[in-house]
Formats: structure tokens, C-alpha cells, sequence
């Protein structure tokens, strides 16, 4: 048996190691940065302690209860029609922008657009409608709607790109006109993915219908908002509980449909 | 170059006339073709890899676009076609793909009517409302090619021989007036095609449909074509019953000796 | 070919399931005209929108570029600050919480449910709302921030970590068992090595869009970029407001840049 030497079997993976090393270092630095000390931790848990000591029970009088389903009911509004309205225009969109099917001058504006949809957080863009269209429902809808097709565009024209085209190619054989050649050489393989990212689109919708409110732009936000604001503890409690309630029928429902639609 | 001779009387399916194609300038891999394919029976186009046998026959049906030629069908020039006119023209030539592209998610009886997609308008394809005619002679196909039970199942959950059973199915669905066959059975193996082979010559023959078949299988080709074109380098040179192939010309076709029986 | 041929039928669809797909569309209709007709919607507003978004655009231009330097520079760094810091807590806190709400590596049924219920709930609570209870127990500012960032995005990379595990083959992890190998080197060398390009798409993922949420906690008092938005917009001042969102506009294509450049580059 020859002692002669030989590689090492694993080499140190030099770049992985640095990398971690760096992620420590930036963590440390962006903690002292941003001024979070140890001793603010521990002061804030004990706030955090009393906090929660003030929220519980949780408050549930009648009257309270009934503005809270009301104000529930209109989060299920917004998310509803703005869930319905961003699929419908995605569509269109995400097709335009699929720079496998389409040219390069229909799918730039498209691309643009998707971006600029997408570049700005729902409450920015629900401020931007609250001034403009006033407070109420319809800056909310109006602002998820955009959202909506920021993301469910975006990634229908992604999974349009990554299809199969020998398939397409055997449908434009046959002669089919282009609506034909959509349906049938590209929808069905893309169409389950779509209907993952439009029922993803709807449960984020219906988590940012609830939030909209804290800047005007209707629904149950707006009743939370109020309560922080009037130290209502118990109440927002209360209205926390109700929306992860929701949140959590909303989800169960939606594996209920995916299993069907199989 | 042997003069096609055959039961041809009838006229030819489609003649080619100085077809060339460059992927890129200054590399043809097509030169100047010239080719009368005769009206009835399988003519094979063999030769080997690379040498243009596949664009030949994309540049028929367009997928492909050539950079010269003319290429007539029933009097008309199907390079010069767009748009709508091309996508008619299209829907009287079937074609068959070496890897079946088959709309995998959807189910057999699905892409056979698919043939007819260049027949049905957009809505009523996507409400899947076919004509009665069309639905008749889909299940007879589905019979014909001995897939009736499947034909409620997704193509993916079909094997290879099957699949490209649903492919020859669908594209005879288009009642083509010429079939075009890609590498048929090239990703076959060699029992299956035969089966292949022989269901396409079944198929085909009973309705009178010319085929154009790709194929790099001499021995399959010899056995079922009743005419043969051998290219290499991107030009013919052979055109003639397949019992003319000699050894010679095999060499000439794919060169050198270590491969031939 | 026989003349006298039986029409065959062909349906894509047995009658129970077009009757289910038919109930499905029929309550999603439901549910939007329900809504359309309830929901309170000023028409004059409507109509009215289109002149007051020109305005509300006239007054954002021309854009206050000279503001930069003082007012948005040392809040945008301050934003990604707490983005990343954010997302680093949230990817300590979810790695064990992910292999929890796995269902072929949680102990039992009740842990797994469990984990899953935690993530659930951190889900469901939006980060802004987070930030809000955050600004309540620790005072305003980033140290809020970056705890609603990471109590928000622990659900999010715990769920789609747990599910990439659920995933994983099979066939590795019963190599290791079968070879004696215990638990931690069975996580670390059969189960990491399938879910690696997962988790930091996922990492990558999550970081990008808490980019955009650090940009807006500020509006509630949590740190960022969001409450100098605030300020300029109690004052009126929109050309600020216009330059901060182009900032923020400018922070997220670069971070899709940078999330692009890696994944090429380690998946």
C-alpha cells in the first residue's frame, strides 16, 4: 500500500464559509446600527408581559362585536372583488408579457407594467387611492387589484416562458388559429399553476384587505386602527382573534377546491 | 437520379423546387433541393443526422421558414403563404413528431379532436363542443389504433408506442391531403416500431394519404416506403423505389463501411 | 366505413364533476355580485377619480431630488437595516419551526399540528399590524421593525420550508437509517442536502418582499423610511413623498437584482 499523499477527500468550501462569517458580522453591525441593545429587549418583553396582560380577556360586547362583523364583512368585500378583478386582467396581461409567444415591442410595456405594479407595498399604493378616489372600499379594492396583478401576472407570464413548446408547435401544425393554439397548447399546462397563484393571490388579498383599513381604505383595518389608537386592548384582541379565524376558514375552504378541481 | 417509378400516375403530393435553408449566413443546410414526392404511398426521406432531413420537412409546413425555394401543394406556393391563408393550408397536412407532442395534461380523447382545432372556432374549442362527424370518427380512430379505453386518461399516462398511436391518430383527424412524419420512431423501440410502421401504412393507405416520413432506420425504411429519397450534406442523391438502394449509395448517403450489415 | 354509424358520445367531464366545477363557478360569481351590490362605493368618487389622481400627480412633480441626501438616504439604509436583520431572526426562529410542521419528520401529530398552527397565526397577522403591536411593547422605532419583520416572515419560510421537506425523497433518508446514522446527520447530510436550493430561494424570496414591507412600517411608527413618508405627507410636501417612492422604487429593482445575480450563481 503506497503512503504516497492524496488529495483530501473534501475541501474546505472556502466561499460558502466566508459567506456565513459575513451574515454573522452583518448581523451584529446591523443590530448595533439600528441601536437594538440587549437591555431595550428586556424592557420591551416586560412591556410585552403587561401588554398582553391588558388584551386579555378579550372584549366581546354586543355592540362591539356587531361593528367588527360589519367591518369583517367589508374585508371579505374588498378581497372578493379585487381578487375577481386582478385574475381577470392578469390574463390578458401575463400572456402579453410572455416573451415566448409575444414580440419583444408588446412585451416590454407589459413587463413595465407588471413591475410597477408590484414595486410598491399595498398601503402605499391604498394612500395613493384613498387620495385619490376618497376614503371607503373602493381605494381598497382598487389598491389590492393592482397588487394583484403584480404578482399573478408576473409569475403566469414566468410559468408561460417555461412551458413545453414542442407541444404548442404540434397545435399551430394542425392549422389552429391563435385563440386555439392559447387553449390548447398552452393553458393546460399552465392553468393549474395559474389557479395556485390566483388562490395565493386571494389569501394574501384577504390578510391585506385587513390592513388596508389602518390607512382608509375600508374594511376591518380601519375598526383596529381605532381601538389601538383608544388603548381599546381587549377589543383588538378581540378583532386579531376574529381575522385569524378568518384567515384560517378562508385556507381550509381553498384546500377543499384545490382537492376538487383535480 | 432514378426517375420516381411507382404506381405513380396520380400527381405528385408535393413538389419542391430549389429549396434552401441557412441557419446561419453562409451555412446552408439546405441546397438548392429539388424533389417531386410522388401522390400515393410512404416516401422515406433518409440520410444522416444534421443533414437536413428534419428542416426539410418543417420547411413544408412552415414551422420552419425556408430561405429559397418554392414549395407546391396542389398549385400553391407554401412559402409565400401567411396568416391566415398558411394556417389553412396547415390544416391539410398532418404531421407526426418524433417525441409525439402530445398536450401532456390533457386526455387522449382531447388531443385527438385537437386535429381539428383549425376547424372549430376558438369558443367552441374551448367549450370542447365538437361537431357529431368530428366525435364519430375520433372514436373510430381511437378504435382503429386500439386506445379506446384510454381515451378519457391524460396522454402522460400513456407509454411511448401509445402516445405516438394518439399522434398518428390525431393528425389523420385533420382528413389530411398529406401527412408529414418527423423521426417517427425514433424514440421507439425497435418492436414497437414496427407497430408504429405498420399502423401509419394501415392508416394511410386506407384513406389515401401521402406521407413524408423522416427516418433514420434504413432497414425500416427499405421495408415500408414505397419510395426513397437519400440526402447528405443538405442535397439529394437518391430518388428512387427502395429495392434501388444499393450498398454504394448507402455509403454515398451516410458514408463510411463499419455500419452496414 | 359504416354508414349506418351509432353516434358516440364524449364527455371531458363525468356529469358529478361538471356539476361540482359548475357549483364552483356559480358561488364565485355569487360571491362577486354580492359584493358588488353591497359593497359601499360613492359613485361621484368614481367618477371622479380620475381627475383627482392627475392632480394628486401634478403636485408630486417635479420631484424633490435635493432632499435626498438629508432626509431619505440614512432612512432608506435604515429600512434595509431592518429588512435583513429581520429576515435573519425570522430564518433562526422558522428552520426549527419548518422541521416541526413537517409531516414526515415531526415526532407527532400534535407538535405537527401545532407548528403549524404557530405559523399560521404569524401568517395570517399582517406585518403592519405586527409592527403596530411591536411599536406598543418596544416604542417606536426600528427595534419594532425588525420584529414585525421577523414574526411575519417566520410563517412564511417555516411554511414553504416545511413543505420542500415534505417533499424530500424518501429514498436517502431510509439509506442513512438503514446505515445507523443518527437524527442530526440524518437532517444534515439526507434531508439539507435536497432542501438547500429551496430554502435560500426561499430566503431570497422572503427577503425581497420584506424590503418592500420595511418600507412601509414606518408609517406606523416602526422605523424606515415609512415615517418620513409620514411627516411629508401630514406637511403636504408630495414632491417628497414622489422622491421617496421612487427611492423605494429604485431599493426594490436593485434588491431584485442582487436576488437574481445569486440565485444564478448558488442554484
Amino acid at each position: 500500500m503506497s503512503s504516497a499523499a492524496r488529495p483530501p477527500a473534501f475541501l474546505p468550501n472556502w466561499p460558502a464559509r466566508l459567506a456565513w462569517l459575513a451574515l454573522a458580522a452583518y448581523a451584529l453591525y446591523a443590530a448595533s446600527i439600528l441601536d437594538i441593545t440587549w437591555d431595550r429587549f428586556v424592557l420591551g418583553l416586560e412591556n410585552g408581559v403587561r401588554f398582553v396582560g391588558r388584551m386579555l380577556p378579550p372584549d366581546t360586547a354586543a355592540d362591539k362585536m356587531a361593528l367588527m362583523m360589519r367591518g369583517l364583512y367589508e374585508t371579505l368585500e374588498i378581497a372578493v372583488l379585487s381578487s375577481a378583478l386582478g385574475i381577470l386582467l392578469s390574463l390578458p396581461i401575463g400572456l402579453l408579457a410572455a416573451r415566448n409567444l409575444m414580440p419583444a415591442w408588446v412585451t416590454w410595456p407589459m413587463r413595465l407594467l407588471i413591475a410597477l405594479c408590484r414595486s410598491f407595498h399595498q398601503v402605499i399604493i391604498a394612500i395613493l387611492f384613498v387620495k385619490a378616489v376618497g376614503f371607503g372600499a373602493l381605494a381598497g379594492i382598487l389598491a389590492l387589484t393592482v397588487a394583484s396583478i403584480g404578482f399573478i401576472a408576473k409569475l403566469f407570464a414566468e410559468a408561460i416562458e417555461e412551458i413545453s413548446l414542442k407541444q404548442v408547435e404540434a397545435i399551430r401544425a394542425t392549422g389552429a388559429p391563435f385563440m386555439n393554439v392559447i387553449s390548447y397548447g398552452v393553458m393546460p399546462q399552465v392553468l393549474a399553476r395559474f389557479i395556485g397563484f390566483a388562490t395565493y393571490q386571494f389569501d394574501s388579498n384577504l390578510r391585506n384587505s385587513t390592513m388596508v383599513g389602518i390607512v382608509g381604505a375600508g374594511g376591518i383595518g380601519g375598526t383596529m386602527f381605532a381601538a389601538f389608537q383608544k388603548f381599546d386592548y381587549d377589543y383588538l384582541l378581540t378583532i386579531l382573534l376574529a381575522i385569524i379565524a378568518m384567515i384560517m376558514v378562508s385556507e381550509a375552504l381553498q384546500n377543499r377546491i384545490k382537492k376538487l378541481y383535480q | 437520379m432514378a426517375e420516381s417509378s411507382g404506381p405513380a400516375t396520380a400527381a405528385p403530393a408535393l413538389v419542391i423546387r430549389g429549396l434552401s435553408k441557412e441557419y446561419r449566413r453562409g451555412v446552408p443546410v439546405l441546397r438548392n433541393v429539388s424533389i417531386e414526392f410522388p401522390g400515393r404511398g410512404i416516401t422515406a426521406v433518409i440520410g444522416p443526422s444534421g443533414t437536413g432531413k428534419s428542416t426539410l420537412i418543417r420547411c413544408i409546413n412552415r414551422l420552419v421558414e425556408p430561405t429559397a425555394g418554392e414549395i407546391l401543394f396542389h398549385g400553391v406556393d407554401l412559402a409565400r403563404l401567411r396568416g391566415r391563408a398558411l394556417r389553412e393550408m396547415r390544416r391539410r397536412i398532418g404531421m407526426v413528431f418524433q417525441e409525439y407532442n402530445l398536450v401532456e395534461r390533457l386526455t387522449v380523447m382531447e388531443n385527438l379532436l385537437s386535429g381539428r382545432l383549425g376547424y372549430v372556432s376558438p369558443l367552441k374549442a374551448w367549450l370542447r363542443r365538437y361537431p357529431r362527424e368530428d366525435v364519430n370518427a375520433a372514436w373510430e380512430l381511437l378504435d382503429a389504433v386500439g386506445l379506446a379505453q384510454f381515451a378519457n386518461q391524460r396522454a402522460d399516462a400513456l407509454s411511448g408506442g401509445q402516445r405516438q398511436r394518439v399522434g398518428i391518430a390525431r393528425a389523420v383527424m385533420q382528413r389530411p391531403e398529406l401527412l408529414l412524419a418527423d423521426e417517427p420512431t425514433s424514440s421507439l423501440d425497435p418492436k414497437t416500431s414496427v407497430e408504429i410502421m405498420e399502423l401509419l401504412v394501415r392508416l394511410t393507405d386506407s384513406r389515401g394519404i401521402p406521407v413524408i416520413l423522416n427516418i433514420h432506420n434504413v432497414p425500416l425504411a427499405k421495408r415500408f416506403a414505397a419510395h426513397v429519397i437519400g440526402m447528405t450534406g443538405g442535397t439529394v442523391i437518391y430518388d428512387g423505389p427502395p429495392g434501388g438502394l444499393s450498398d454504394d449509395d448507402l455509403k454515398r448517403i451516410y458514408g463510411g463501411e463499419d455500419w452496414l450489415e | 366505413m359504416t354508414t349506418a354509424a351509432i353516434d358516440r358520445e364524449w364527455r371531458r367531464y363525468t356529469p358529478r364533476q361538471r356539476l361540482a366545477r359548475f357549483a364552483l363557478y356559480f358561488g364565485l360569481v355569487l360571491a362577486c355580485v354580492v359584493s358588488l351590490r353591497t359593497v359601499q362605493v360613492i359613485p361621484e368618487f368614481l367618477y371622479d377619480a380620475p381627475e383627482q389622481m392627475a392632480d394628486l400627480f401634478k403636485r408630486m412633480w417635479p420631484i424633490a431630488w435635493s432632499f435626498y441626501p438629508s432626509g431619505v438616504h440614512d432612512a432608506l439604509i435604515e429600512t434595509l437595516h431592518i429588512a435583513t436583520l429581520g429576515t435573519l431572526l425570522a430564518i433562526v426562529m422558522a428552520l426549527p419551526l419548518g422541521l416541526l410542521a413537517a409531516n414526515n419528520i415531526a415526532p407527532n401529530a400534535a407538535v405537527n399540528y401545532f407548528a403549524k398552527l404557530l405559523l399560521v397565526s404569524s401568517r395570517s397577522v399582517n406585518s403592519l399590524v405586527w409592527a403596530l403591536l411591536f411599536v406598543a411593547i418596544f416604542g417606536p422605532g426600528a427595534l419594532a421593525g425588525t420584529m414585525a419583520i421577523a414574526f411575519r416572515s417566520i410563517g412564511f419560510v417555516g411554511k414553504l420550508f416545511g413543505e420542500a421537506l415534505e417533499e424530500a425523497r424518501p429514498g436517502p433518508i431510509e439509506a442513512l437509517r438503514a446505515a445507523g446514522a443518527p437524527w442530526p446527520s440524518i437532517y444534515l447530510k439526507g434531508y439539507w442536502p435536497q432542501v438547500e436550493p429551496a430554502f435560500w430561494a426561499i430566503a431570497l424570496f422572503r427577503w425581497d418582499i420584506s424590503v418592500r414591507e420595511s418600507a412601509v412600517l414606518g408609517l406606523v411608527g416602526a422605523g424606515g423610511i415609512g415615517m418620513a413618508i409620514n411627516a411629508a405627507m401630514d406637511l403636504f410636501q408630495w414632491e417628497r413623498v414622489a422622491l421617496m417612492l421612487v427611492a423605494i422604487f429604485g431599493v426594490v429593482i436593485v434588491a431584485e437584482v442582487v436576488v437574481t445575480f445569486i440565485r444564478k450563481r448558488i442554484l
